[in-house]
């Protein structure tokens, strides 16, 4: 593919002014994301009043398409149900591995600016580590990696000297 | 029996010529998105000339059988190429004797056997067998496992910050438990040359044998184990214009006698009944099973061809690409070079401001040009030098001076993305 469509703008612009970036402070559920293969590491935290959820911030060391990720993740996740949120994931992590039709009936919005991902395999886990750390922190997962295998998630990535 | 192949003769003029060495690799003509191919990943695998492809098209065409079995006008062809690979790879590296030269898949599983050979046999509780900072994850794993095991403890060899490691904390780690040493001969995530002579001399005063991993040293430099006086040695064949699944262990003679058999099977026997089964003596003791007969006589194939043009040769191109990259990529603003011993190889680990390595990769890799990036599985260097990752590009003598000003106006290319 050409990955000049990846590095778009928009993406470009949520990884130098990242959305809810930080520390929030007495979070009713958290979560810290692992990229074992690469070394990144993302931490999310947000607050759930009753089924909405109404503060998300995150932080941590990784690429720019896994920081940008985050921060339109956080900001589209912003004030919806936590269930609304999981529908999100599902297609989001459908959408980066190459199963979602783009063209049907979705909820992405302008997160298929990362729809490229599906074509470069080694940075699927990139896009999807905070959508990962999300469903981690919604369900009370204190910390996940992108290496846990019963997860559909699971890409084989090279790690050849 | 039939004769070994004589050794191949190609046309290589005795001046270093990198443009004709270049039209030996068919894969390097490859276009990537359009893009001519500028591979700088050889250190993770190297690229396979055509004498070589042919050798392995020729083998299994005209030549393949299992070896070591049956009386048949192939069989008898199959093993006498095998072994005639054996004798090559001896040469290579001057070993004493071919039986001092065990095929295995590769460095890591040259390594395992090692581990499990040696180690499980003459390393036990209380035992301190000592590694370095500096070492490939294939160089730490097995020791671990044997340590847990055991009841064995690893002590590790600091660095610095150029990536050198520290010589008088080395010695000061040898204690009257130190049972072993492992050592890489040259850094994959850096490029350092270790000073593994003056290190297996200080070990071997204290009677402690020393294992070399040189994945990434033969494929650069003479080697010659005897000089070395190392005790194990172990490199894989597809950093070396070789193909996957093939490795070599030197071990000096007496010590892989001593040691018990890492895997049992066919080849490694010279009679099974159930009450008892006599090991065959060494190499085939530690060969059970059909070996990858092609990769072994394709490995035998590179070796020839690296002899022809030359380890010195090799060696002295290499050196100019590192330099000449080395002082093109510290003029870019911004980009800091991880791993400057004073002693390298042609690898240049790198880190750039602000952007994260996956994306120069990604980013690099839309020019045509392959870099790896990543912790190189050595995230004990990585933890050292508080970085999570690095973009390297490593370097082979099929590189020219070119594709250097290209990953270099590459770099800034990436940049320029993240202005």
């Amino acid at each position: 593919m050409n990955t000049k469509s990846l590095y778009q703008e928009v993406i470009l612009d949520h990884n130098r002014k990242p959305r809810n970036y930080g520390i929030l402070d007495n979070a009713s559920h958290h979560a810290v994301g692992h990229n074992p293969l690469c070394g990144d590491r993302l931490d999310i935290a947000l607050n759930l009043s009753g089924e909405h959820i109404n503060h998300i911030a995150f932080h941590g060391e990784s690429c720019a398409i896994c920081k940008a990720s985050a921060s339109m993740m956080t900001a589209a996740v912003k004030g919806k149900t936590r269930a609304d949120a999981e529908i999100l994931i599902q297609e989001f992590r459908d959408m980066a591995l190459g199963k979602l039709n783009l063209d049907g009936h979705h909820h992405l919005g302008r997160l298929t600016v990362f729809a490229g991902v599906r074509d470069l395999p080694t940075r699927v886990k990139c896009a999807i580590l905070p959508w990962h750390t999300l469903h981690a922190a919604l369900n009370s997962v204190t910390t996940t990696s992108t290496e846990v295998t019963d997860d559909s998630m699971h890409a084989p990535v090279d790690s050849a000297s | 029996m039939t004769p070994v192949e004589p050794i191949l003769k190609p046309q290589i003029v005795s001046a270093f010529d990198v443009e004709r060495i270049r039209a030996d690799f068919p894969i390097l003509k490859l276009k990537v998105d359009g893009k001519p191919l500028i591979y700088l990943d050889s250190a993770a695998s190297g690229q396979m000339p055509q004498s070589v492809i042919d050798r392995l098209v020729r083998y299994q065409t005209t030549q393949h059988a299992n070896i070591h079995r049956a009386v048949h006008y192939l069989s008898e062809i199959a093993t006498a190429e095998f072994e005639g690979a054996r004798r090559k790879l001896q040469h290579f590296i001057n070993a004493r004797e071919d039986r001092e030269v065990i095929f295995t898949s590769g460095t890591t599983d040259a390594i395992n056997l090692v581990m499990h050979g040696y180690g499980r046999k003459f390393i036990g509780a209380g035992d301190e067998i000592i590694l370095t900072t500096l070492e490939h994850h294939s160089n730490i794993v097995p020791w671990q496992m044997l340590a847990e095991e055991k009841g064995a403890k690893i002590r590790v060899v600091p660095i610095n910050d150029a990536g050198e490691l520290l010589l008088d904390e080395y010695e000061q780690l040898f204690n009257e438990h130190t049972r072993f040493v492992g050592v890489m001969h040259v850094s994959n995530a850096l490029g350092s040359i270790n000073p593994i002579k003056q290190m297996i001399a200080f070990a071997h005063a204290r009677g402690v044998p020393v294992l070399i991993d040189g994945a990434q040293a033969v494929p650069h430099m003479k080697i010659d184990v005897q000089d070395l006086d190392c005790d194990f040695y172990a490199f894989s064949g597809h950093k070396m214009c070789g193909p996957t699944g093939i490795g070599i262990l030197y071990g000096k003679a007496d010590l892989l006698e001593q040691m018990q058999p890492f895997k049992g099977g066919g080849d490694m026997i010279l009679s099974v009944t159930f009450e008892k089964t006599i090991y065959n003596t060494i190499p085939q003791k530690f060969e059970a099973g059909t070996p990858p007969i092609v990769a072994a006589i394709g490995f035998g194939a590179a070796v020839d061809y690296l002899s022809e043009i030359g380890m010195e040769a090799i060696a002295t191109h290499e050196l100019a690409l590192l330099n000449y990259a080395t002082e093109q990529i510290c003029r870019i603003p911004g980009v800091r070079i991880i791993g400057t011993a004073s002693l390298k190889t042609a690898v240049l680990s790198f880190v750039v401001d602000g952007v994260h390595p996956h994306d120069i990769g990604t980013l690099l890799n839309q020019e045509g040009i392959a870099v790896r990036t990543g912790h190189h599985c050595a995230q004990p260097v990585m933890q050292y030098l508080k970085i999570p990752a690095t973009s390297r590009a490593s370097f082979a003598f099929y590189n020219n001076m070119a594709e250097v000003d290209t990953l270099v106006a590459g770099i800034r290319t990436a940049q320029n993305v993240f202005v």
